[in-house]
Order: structure tokens, then C-alpha cells, then sequence
């Protein structure tokens, strides 16, 4: 049982680590601000829960689990709100999305 | 692996410290500089070093930024491109810092147990702590009996600060139209800081009285309150949180938290101790101990929240109309 655990937590781990790294691809490689703040919402979201889960498992049932899950209750409710913000934000700054112009033609 | 981790974390700071400096704009600075303090709060996390850490994380990546981010607000946020070409400038940051890493060649190593930093007072404070004060966290211990008068002089600082931007800036009561929309109009960014404000006073409440048990203390505790109360003033307007909290309350609360604090060593004069000894506060030594810690974390928070709220406040009241 344990060791199944074990392994459970380290997937979620190495999960987690996995969208935060394409998050953080995503960023670099996407062409205008909209889609690079959907890839941070990857990261933020599925990344850090994912990596919280993991620890969850690792850390057993104890009082670091509440906090860990007090966390990942920040997270959910902040990340996306964050993401929304600054859409948000870019939408009134007037920053137009950039659009594949060979499709428009 | 905690070098490895030391290593990674060091790297990221020097690299987040050349963009800062490079950095022409002031707002891509200002985030810089949150990235810069979350890295050092981390950094100090690594070193078990957690007060300090909580401390870092929540003045430097927090409440300094949203400073930062007001002042901006008020001028302007580009750099002015510089007069003539800095060499001179850089060549005494270069000749200083060789000084610097020249003189800690001949300081201890890291986490070398001969160090004099290890051998002075701090094993008498480890090893009397438990009887003496009788509170887990040592780091309260040695801030605010051991060293309370050090912890004194910090509160005086914040306390000047607070003053000083007050005589600088001066607050201005806006005339009838106090309702400012902040960012009332956006529902979701409203709803979200409806839901976190309570959950931010309750941690603040948490990390002040828990100060004795865990990492936290007045100064921390201090600057998350001020938070939730900027978060409000953000999603209800500064109208609204002014309702809330009065600036008026906010400058008798700045003052009260260092009388308390004062008061606090007087009251131990007078009962016959030297100041701020508090074993003479109860009957026994440890629960005076218990009594004059709780009484004096409680005035750094006090003061500590008013203060950051206030300069908060002068700021938000110079910008015009809207904004923000």
C-alpha cells in the first residue's frame, strides 16, 4: 500500500512538473500576450495542483495536509482570478490579439 | 541537494538583479523587484529561516510592491535615460564590491559551528529560552525580550517612516466625490476580493498570536492585516475602505502601537524591573514573559499595519480622480 502511494505521489509530482515546464515553454513561445497567459493559466492551475496532490500523498494525513490544502484553495481562487486580471487589464490598454493573417486572406 | 538548490536560487537572484538594473521600465522593475524578494524569501526558507522568510514575503514581495506600484501611479513609469554614461558610478560599485568579497575571505565559513556568531550569545539564548521565556519559537524569544530594545528601535523606524511620508505627502480629503470605482465594475475581481478579505484578517490574526508557537510576529502579521485592507480598498474603492477605517483612527492607531509598546517597558519600571524586563509584569517570571511578549508583538502589529495602511492611503489620495 504504501509504496502504491509512493508511486501515485511521484506521478503526480512529475505531472505537475511536466505542465508547469509546458507552461513555462508556452510562454516563451507563444506569439502575442491572450495566448501566453493561457499557458500560465496551465501552470498555475493543473502545475501547482498537481504538485500540491503529489505532496499531499507524500507528506501522509496531518496537519500539513490541511495547509496544503488550504494552498491549493488559495490557488484555484487566485490563479485564474490573476489571469483574469490582466486580460482584463490588456483588453482596456487596447493591446489587439494577434491573428494569423494568412487564414483572414 | 541544497547546494544544488542554493546554487539555483542564487543564480536567479543575480539574474533578476541584472534586469532590474537594466530594466527601463519602471513597472517591469517594480514586478522584478517582488520576483527578486519571493526568491529571497525562498532563499531564506532553504536556510530554515522562516520568520525572516514570512517576513520577506510578505513586506518585500507584497506590501512594497503595491507602494511601488502607487508611487508610479503618482509619476511616471518609464526611466529617464541617463545624462552622460555611468563609469564612474561603476567603478565604485566594482572597487566596493571587491572590498566586500575581499572581506569575507576572511569570514567563517557558511554554517561552520566555530563561527563567532555561534559561540557569542546565541547558545545562552537556545539554552535558556525553555525556561526562562517557556515559548517554542526562539526567534520571538531573542526579538522581543532578549533583544527587545533592538526590536524597539525597529518599530521606531516604521514609526518615522509612516511619519515622514505623512509631513511629505500630506493627505488630502478629497471634497463630495470620495466614491472612487476601483475596480468595482469588474465583478470578478470584486467577488474573489469579498471572498479573501476575511480569510487574510483571519491569517493575520493567526500569524500574530501565533507568534510565540510558529514563525510570525507583529511585523508580519502587521503587513498582512494592512493587505486585506488594501485588497478591499482595491475591489470597494478607497471611499469604502475609509469608511471602514477612518484615516483619523489610522493616526492614533500608528501612535498607539508604539505607546504600547513604550508602556509596556514603563509599566515594568514601575513595578520595580528594568525596562522591558517583563518577569516583573506577573506573578511568576514566565507568564510576565508570556504577557509582555503578547503585549508588545501586539503593538508592532498595530503599529506596523497602521503605518503601511496610511502611507497606502496618502498615496491613493494624491491620484486623481478614477485611476487605479
Amino acid at each position: 500500500m504504501e509504496t502504491v502511494i509512493y508511486i501515485l505521489s511521484w506521478i503526480f509530482l512529475l505531472g505537475g512538473a511536466i505542465f508547469l515546464l509546458v507552461g513555462a515553454i508556452g510562454i516563451l513561445r507563444f506569439p502575442d500576450f491572450y495566448t501566453r497567459l493561457h499557458a500560465v493559466s496551465v501552470c498555475d492551475t493543473m502545475g501547482a495542483g498537481l504538485v500540491l496532490a503529489g505532496l499531499m500523498l507524500q507528506g501522509g494525513f496531518s496537519l500539513v495536509t490541511v495547509k496544503l490544502l488550504l494552498i491549493f484553495y488559495f490557488m484555484i481562487f487566485t490563479g485564474p482570478t490573476a489571469v483574469h486580471a490582466l486580460a482584463q487589464a490588456a483588453l482596456q490598454g487596447k493591446l489587439k490579439p494577434v491573428v494569423d493573417e494568412h487564414e483572414q486572406q | 541537494m541544497e547546494i544544488l538548490i542554493d546554487t539555483i536560487l542564487l543564480v536567479l537572484l543575480m539574474i533578476t538583479g541584472f534586469s532590474i538594473v537594466r530594466m527601463r521600465s519602471l513597472l517591469a522593475a517594480t514586478m522584478l523587484t517582488s520576483i527578486y524578494s519571493l526568491l529571497s524569501a525562498s532563499l531564506f526558507v532553504v536556510l530554515d529561516a522562516v520568520d525572516v522568510a514570512l517576513t520577506e514575503a510578505a513586506i518585500g514581495a507584497g506590501i512594497s510592491t503595491i507602494l511601488l506600484l502607487a508611487t508610479i501611479a503618482l509619476t511616471t513609469d518609464r526611466e529617464k535615460p541617463p545624462q552622460r554614461t555611468p563609469m564612474l558610478p561603476l567603478i565604485v560599485v566594482i572597487i566596493t564590491g571587491m572590498a566586500l568579497i575581499y572581506g569575507t575571505l576572511d569570514m567563517p565559513h557558511f554554517g561552520n559551528p566555530q563561527a563567532p556568531v555561534h559561540l557569542h550569545v546565541a547558545p545562552a539564548y537556545l539554552h535558556d529560552t525553555p525556561g526562562e521565556i517557556g515559548i517554542p519559537n526562539v526567534v520571538t524569544s531573542v526579538l522581543a525580550s532578549y533583544r527587545g530594545y533592538d526590536t524597539l528601535g525597529e518599530l521606531a523606524v516604521i514609526f518615522t517612516a509612516g511619519a515622514g511620508v505623512l509631513t511629505l505627502l500630506g493627505y488630502r480629503t478629497r471634497g463630495g466625490n470620495s466614491m472612487d470605482p476601483g475596480i468595482r465594475k469588474l465583478l470578478i475581481l470584486r467577488v474573489i476580493g469579498k471572498l479573501f478579505f476575511p480569510l487574510i484578517l483571519l491569517f493575520a490574526l493567526y500569524v500574530q498570536f501565533h507568534g510565540d508557537y510558529g514563525p510570525g510576529g507583529g511585523f508580519q502579521a502587521g503587513v498582512i492585516f494592512a493587505t486585506g485592507f488594501i485588497l478591499y480598498a482595491l475591489a470597494f474603492g478607497l471611499g469604502n475602505a475609509q469608511r471602514l477605517i477612518p484615516h483619523q483612527l489610522l493616526r492614533i492607531m500608528v501612535a498607539f502601537g508604539m505607546l504600547l509598546y513604550i508602556g509596556v517597558g514603563i509599566e515594568s519600571m514601575l513595578l520595580g524591573g528594568k525596562f522591558l524586563e517583563y518577569n516583573v509584569l506577573a506573578d511568576d517570571p514566565v507568564s510576565g514573559q508570556h504577557l509582555g511578549i503578547i503585549l508588545i508583538e501586539l503593538g508592532v502589529g498595530i503599529t506596523v499595519a497602521s503605518v503601511m495602511l496610511m502611507i497606502y492611503y496618502v498615496f491613493r489620495s494624491r491620484q486623481p480622480e478614477g485611476d487605479l
